[in-house]
């Protein structure tokens, strides 16, 4: 499961924090730390969290059960080195 | 014939999105949440399908998450064509191409530029070459840098104590690592937010253990007969050994590769119009080119239709929705990208948050709680008007500080503070350095001149 926090909105509630705390943690009074990247057993518990956040402010991909994330191919085979040949 | 045009661009044409990161992935989105059927490319130079940079900084080196997993969330299907890991070496416009490196070519009827920025280097190649020495910015710098912080450091040298430095700074310390911050300035983040909310960054160190040094540079980096750094030597003549050093001075536009394209781009980004239609060299705006993410720079009409360039993660997707809008709309249907700024930060537990365009602001007003206690609601003042706001563990407050923006408030503030406290009473300079002096610190640049004084009618954007 894929998740981003848009934190200009988030208003640091916890609401999420208190639904799924493998995943959402508060750090300090109000700032928001979380895995983007969560386990699959999470699943049930960031979907309590993102619907309970009062600002809408949870991104989950893969929320739904057997609901591939859409792959992506890799063109190019040759790893370019990035900060050079720009 | 527009018209038509339109229809047949969003049934059939052909869309390339150039820069495969937050900005690219959901620009894309938009573009086919909008109705667009035609084909879709993104070309992106990461061999990494759209990944999140904020947590690299934060989570994942407080041991949260994973340098490697940090991929965004699609918000739909997509149906693009991705060429991941191959640069975008030139533009032909007239011919409407875009070159990629490998030697390929790939034709647009519309494009977007959201190559973003990338970290400025330590400017000596020999000692930025050095084992040990690091930068912040890609998915591959936070793996190299996460690896080596945790299998331990003597000590770590954080050059820059602008967001990134200082929130490097803050998780080595719960690392319990020790560091030294260097700066050249007088305190952490002042050319973000000025000298008097720097005192209080700069208290925030110093209580967490941070060796903060202030106004000094860093002279040379020192490596030993293997190659691994050793030392930092700073411009007061003290050496401090170090094994990790943290190059976290600001970035550079990734334009280059439009160099002779004809296109208005440079080390300062790529001037658009409020619309994400990009300027040529001559200043005459393009039909078919759009920007949005770090790499742009747009008029705002809130801040004197000066140029902003904004490296800030909701301007990015706030422009990216924008700009895909205007690429597939008829021309009446464009809006303005007019998003409030808007940042966040966490540094040292610490909620740091801001909306508006601080560096702007000349004076500074505490309107809620106070610098002492590290929870407080600053806003600032430019001719008059409030044009920015900042809050420390008090984030509830921003939406007021946006109306306040918004309304073109007047400043001074009325009533100074709700819970009234000293500092609260006047204004005072906020004290940004002198903008002609080089710095790292902004993320936020004023980069143009107001074609008017008139101030428009301000409504928000729909997002
Ligand atoms: C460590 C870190 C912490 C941050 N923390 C915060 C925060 O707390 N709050 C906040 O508001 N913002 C934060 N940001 C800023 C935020 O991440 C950026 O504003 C955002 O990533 C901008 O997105 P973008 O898509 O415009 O550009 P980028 O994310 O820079 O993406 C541009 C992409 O284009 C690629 N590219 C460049 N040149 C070429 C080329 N020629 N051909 C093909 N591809 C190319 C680049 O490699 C990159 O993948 C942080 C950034 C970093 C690095
Ligand atoms: S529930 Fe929403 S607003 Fe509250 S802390 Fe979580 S993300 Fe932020």
């Amino acid at each position: 499961m894929r998740i981003v926090v848009d934190l200009n909105k988030c208003q640091g509630y916890a609401q999420c924090a208190f639904l799924a705390p493998d995943v959402f943690t508060m750090h300090g009074e109000e700032a928001l730390l979380y895995n983007p990247h969560a386990a699959e057993e999470e699943r049930a518990a960031v979907a309590r969290a993102a619907a309970a956040c009062p600002v809408q402010a949870i991104t989950v991909e893969g929320l739904h059960e057997g609901a591939p994330v859409e792959p992506v191919q890799v063109f190019s085979g040759a790893p370019w080195e990035p900060r050079d040949g720009r | 014939m527009a018209a038509d045009y339109v229809d047949w661009l969003r049934r059939e044409g052909r869309i390339v999105i150039v820069g495969a990161s937050l900005a690219g992935l959901r620009a894309a989105e938009t573009l086919r949440a909008e109705g667009f059927t035609g084909s879709l490319t993104l070309i992106g130079d990461e061999p990494y399908e759209p990944y999140d940079r904020p947590p690299l900084s934060k989570a994942v080196l407080l041991g949260k998450a994973s340098p490697r997993h940090t991929e965004l969330p699609r918000r739909r299907h997509l149906d693009a064509e991705w060429r991941l890991g191959v640069p975008a070496a030139g533009l032909d416009l007239t011919g409407k191409r875009v070159l990629l490196a490998d030697g390929e070519e790939v034709e647009y009827d519309r494009l977007l530029i959201a190559t973003g920025v990338r970290a400025r280097p330590w400017p000596v190649a020999e000692e930025a070459e050095l084992d040990g020495v690091f930068v912040l910015r890609t998915r591959d710098d936070s793996i190299a840098l996460t690896e080596r912080l945790r299998a331990g450091a003597k000590r770590v040298v954080v050059i820059g104590a602008g967001f990134a430095g200082s929130e490097v700074a803050s998780a080595c310390r719960e690392m319990g690592l020790e560091v030294t911050v260097a700066e050249r300035a007088g305190a952490p983040l002042v050319g973000a937010l000025g000298g008097v909310i720097g005192a209080v960054a700069a208290d925030l160190h110093l209580e967490n253990g941070v060796d903060l040094r202030t106004h000094v540079t860093v002279t040379a980096l020192e490596g030993d007969p293997m190659g691994r750094v050793r030392s930092v030597h700073l411009s007061d003549e003290s050496v401090v050994e170090a094994d990790v050093v943290v190059v976290s001075l600001g970035s550079l536009r990734n334009t280059e590769w439009l160099s002779g394209s004809g296109l208005g781009a440079g080390p300062r980004g790529i001037a658009s119009d409020a619309g994400c239609r990009a300027f040529d060299f001559r200043g005459i705006v393009t039909d078919d080119v759009f920007v949005a993410g770090d790499v742009a720079r747009s008029p705002h009409a809130l801040f004197g239709y000066q140029f902003l360039s904004l490296e800030h993660w909701g301007n990015a997707v706030a422009q990216a929705e924008t700009a895909a809008h205007n690429m597939i709309c008829s021309a009446s249907d464009r809006r303005p990208h007019m998003w409030m700024p808007a940042f966040w930060s966490s540094q040292f537990g610490v909620n740091i948050k801001s909306v508006g365009v601080p560096p702007m602001g000349d004076e500074l007003m505490i309107i809620q709680g106070s610098t002492a206690e590290r929870r407080f609601v600053g806003v600032y003042g430019y001719k008059g008007r409030i044009v920015a706001g900042v809050t420390f563990d008090n984030a509830r407050w921003l939406e007021y500080c946006q109306r306040q923006i918004e309304q073109g408030a007047p400043f001074p503030v009325e009533y100074p503070t709700v819970d009234r406290r000293p500092e609260g009473r006047k204004a005072v300079p906020a004290d940004f350095p002198d903008p002609s002096l080089p710095t790292h610190g902004p993320t936020v640049t004023l980069s143009g001149y107001s074609p008017a004084d008139r101030r428009l009618v301000f409504t928000p954007g729909h997002h």
